[in-house]
C-alpha cells in the first residue's frame, strides 16, 4: 500500500490537538487513586513543556459513574456538564481537557446529541441558566489528556533522562496498552487511531524506547461496569474481566501494563493484589504482579522524576523492578514520607504478593 | 404502539441505539457481560424492537437489563448501528421511573449506589471520596489503601493537593456554592426525582421483604441489596 492510500484510510482517525492553553478538568477516580498523576501532568505541561493549562476551583464531578450506573438521569449529567462549560468560558478559554477517559467519552455523547437534536441542548441551556444563571461556549477543542501527552511525545523523549530500556539486557522493555473503552469505543473517529488500532499509548510506548506486546484480549473491558464494582455483590464481573486479560497477556510476559483510562490501572492494580490472595496467583515474573502505570506515571519516570513524587508508593503492585530494570536510581528510605518527611509507617505485606517495603 | 415503548422512545437516546437489528448476535460475541452473566444484548435489541408491551414489562422488571456494565463494545462493533449499552440506560431509567427496579435482585441494588455515588455527589462534589471507601467495603483495596487512608492528608500533600482545603488541586474542597449549583440542577432535571424514587420504591419493598429500612448504609434492607448474591444470574444459574 502506498502511503498516500494509507494517508486517506487512517484520515478518518486522525484528530486536532490544541497546541497550547488548556481548560483542565479533574477525574474523580484519578484523584483519588493516583494522586501524583495529575500533579505529574500539570507539572509536564508547564515545566518541561512550557504550556499554558488552567483550572477552575468550582468544577466538580461530571456525575460520570453516577450516570452510567443510571441513577443520575440525562439530562442531569448534560447539565452539570453544561456547567463545567460555563466555568471553562468565564474562565476565556476553549481547549477542554478532561483527566477521566469516562468524562471524555460523555462529553462526547453529549455534544454529540447537542448536534443531532438542538432542541436538546436548548432545553439543556434554559435548565442551566435556571439552575445556576450560568451560559457558555461550547469547546472548540475536545481532547483527553493523554491526548496531549501523545502530542508532545517527541519533545518528552528528547527532554527525557530514560529510555524505556531492560539496562540488563539491552532490550526493549515489554509493555501491553490498555485503553480505556471509553476513548474511542464509542466514538471511533475522535480517537487517535480509532477503536481497533488506538495509537495513544502505542507512540508514547515506543517514542520512549519500548516495544508494545500484543496479546488476545488487548481490547478486552478492564472490568469497572460502573454498578458491577460499585455494589459489593456484582465485583465477580469486574474480578473475572480482569482475570481474563491477565491470563491472556501472561503468556507474552510483560514487563508493565500502560493505561490511559483513570478507572483502569486501579482494577489492573488492585484485582493482581485480590487474585494473588484468593488463588494464590501471580502474573509477573518470581511471585511479582506486573507493575500498571498512567501514562503520567510512565512520561515523568521517562523524564527522570523522583518516583514518590509520581506516587508510586500508592501501588499495591509494585513498580520497583521495572525502576531497576531502567536503571532508575530512587531511595527506598523516602517511600513511606508524608509531605513534610515525616516517616508515616509502612503497609502490611500481601500474603502471596511480592511486595518492596 | 404500546405505553412502554412510547415512554421508551421519548428518550432521545433511545432512537439512537434502535435502528434496526438484523440479530447477528455481533454484539453478544463481543459483550464482557454476556460472558459473565445469562445475559445477551441481541435479545434486548430483540425485544424493544418487538414492541411487545408485555415483554418490554417483564424485562424492566428482570435482573437481565443490570447485567450490561455499559463498556459499550457494542457501539464498536454492530454493522447496523445499534447501541445495546445505551439502550440498557433507557430501560434502566425507565424501570427507576416506573418502580419496576425493586422487583428484581439486580435491579435492587439501585438503592445502594444512590446512597454511596448519588450522595457522595451532593456531599463531595466528587463520585468517589477517599474517606468514604473504607478496606471493610473494599477489601480488594489491598493494605496499600489501609495506609494511605490511615494517612491520608499527609500522603496527598505529598502531590500538592490541596484535600478538604480551598483552592484548585486534587481533592479540594468544592465551595458550598458550587455544591449548592449542583443541587440545583439535580432539582431542574429530574436528578432529585430519581433519588426520590429510589428511596420511595425502595422503602415499599423493604417493607414487604419485612426488613428494617433506614438512611445511610447500615440498614438491614441496604446491608442486603449491597452484600446479597443468590448465584442465580450466571450462564448455567438460571
Amino acid at each position: 500500500m502506498n502511503i498516500e492510500g494509507k494517508k486517506i484510510i487512517w484520515k478518518e482517525y486522525q484528530k486536532e490537538i490544541a497546541d497550547d492553553d488548556f481548560f483542565y478538568v479533574r477525574s474523580c477516580v484519578r484523584q483519588s487513586f493516583f494522586p501524583g498523576s495529575e500533579t505529574t501532568f500539570l507539572k509536564i505541561l508547564r515545566e518541561t513543556l512550557g504550556k499554558n493549562i488552567s483550572e477552575h476551583p468550582f468544577h466538580t464531578t461530571c456525575t460520570g459513574i453516577g450516570y452510567h450506573s443510571d441513577i443520575v438521569p440525562f439530562e442531569t449529567t448534560m447539565t452539570v456538564i453544561a456547567r463545567q462549560f460555563a466555568l471553562m468560558t468565564e474562565s476565556g478559554y476553549h481547549n477542554y481537557v478532561p483527566s477521566c477517559i469516562t468524562s471524555f467519552g460523555m462529553y462526547l455523547e453529549v455534544l454529540e446529541t447537542w448536534h443531532h437534536f438542538p432542541e436538546v441542548e436548548k432545553k439543556v441551556r434554559e435548565l442551566l441558566k435556571e439552575a445556576t444563571g450560568k451560559e457558555f461556549e461550547k469547546p472548540k477543542n475536545l481532547v483527553h489528556a493523554s491526548d496531549i501527552i501523545y502530542k508532545f511525545r517527541k519533545e518528552i523523549a528528547e527532554k527525557g533522562k530514560y529510555r524505556l530500556i531492560n539496562r540488563f539486557t539491552g532490550e526493549p522493555l515489554r509493555i501491553v496498552e490498555h485503553i480505556g473503552c471509553h476513548y474511542a469505543k464509542m466514538f471511533p473517529c475522535k480517537g487517535i487511531g480509532g477503536a481497533e488500532y488506538p495509537h495513544v499509548l502505542i507512540g508514547m510506548i515506543e517514542d520512549w524506547g519500548g516495544e508494545v506486546i500484543d496479546y488476545p484480549e488487548r481490547r478486552h473491558c478492564c472490568g469497572f461496569g460502573f454498578r458491577q464494582y460499585v455494589v459489593k455483590a456484582n465485583r465477580g464481573y469486574s474480578i473475572a474481566c480482569s482475570q481474563k486479560k491477565f491470563e491472556s497477556m501472561k503468556p507474552y510476559r510483560p514487563e508493565a501494563i500502560l493505561t490511559n483510562c483513570p478507572g483502569c490501572p486501579f482494577f489492573f492494580d488492585r484485582w493482581q493484589y485480590a487474585l494473588s490472595e484468593m488463588e494464590g496467583v501471580t502474573y509477573g515474573e518470581d511471585g511479582q504482579g506486573i507493575p500498571v502505570l498512567t501514562y503520567e506515571e510512565l512520561a515523568g519516570i521517562v523524564l527522570g522524576y523522583d518516583p514518590w513524587d509520581l506516587g508510586l508508593q500508592t501501588h499495591q503492585v509494585p513498580v520497583e523492578p521495572l525502576l531497576d530494570k531502567i536503571g532508575i536510581l530512587y531511595d527506598p528510605e523516602k517511600k513511606y514520607l508524608g509531605k513534610n518527611g515525616e516517616y508515616l509507617g509502612k503497609p502490611a505485606m500481601p500474603a502471596n504478593l511480592k511486595f518492596c517495603h | 404502539m404500546g405505553r412502554l415503548y412510547d415512554l421508551l422512545n421519548q428518550d432521545v437516546r433511545f432512537g439512537e441505539g434502535l435502528k434496526a437489528c438484523i440479530n447477528c448476535g455481533t454484539c453478544t460475541a463481543i459483550c464482557p457481560a454476556a460472558e459473565f452473566y445469562n445475559y445477551d444484548p441481541r435479545i434486548l435489541a430483540t425485544t424493544l424492537q418487538s414492541r411487545d408491551e408485555e415483554q418490554i414489562e417483564a424485562l424492566l422488571k428482570s435482573d437481565f437489563i443490570w447485567y450490561c456494565g455499559e463498556c459499550m463494545s457494542c457501539k464498536t462493533r454492530c454493522p447496523r448501528g445499534n447501541v445495546p449499552g445505551l439502550l440498557i440506560s433507557v430501560v434502566r431509567s425507565l424501570s427507576q421511573d416506573l418502580g419496576y427496579f425493586v422487583e428484581s435482585e439486580k435491579g435492587r441494588q439501585q438503592l445502594a449506589i444512590k446512597r454511596t455515588i448519588g450522595e457522595w455527589i451532593l456531599k463531595h462534589g466528587y463520585c468517589l471520596y477517599p474517606q468514604e471507601i473504607e478496606l471493610e467495603s473494599h477489601p480488594e483495596q489491598g493494605p496499600v489503601w489501609g495506609w494511605i487512608t490511615d494517612n491520608l492528608k499527609e500522603v496527598l500533600g505529598r502531590f500538592e493537593a490541596h484535600y478538604q482545603e480551598e483552592g484548585p488541586g486534587i481533592l479540594r474542597k468544592i465551595p458550598q456554592e458550587s455544591l449548592d449549583e449542583l443541587k440545583r440542577i439535580f432539582d431542574v432535571t429530574g436528578g432529585t426525582e430519581r433519588f426520590e424514587k429510589l428511596e420511595e420504591f425502595s422503602r415499599k419493598k423493604a417493607e414487604e421483604m419485612g426488613k428494617e429500612f433506614s438512611p445511610g448504609q447500615k440498614s438491614e434492607y441496604y446491608l442486603h441489596v449491597y452484600n446479597f448474591n443468590s448465584n442465580k444470574h450466571g450462564k448455567n444459574e438460571h
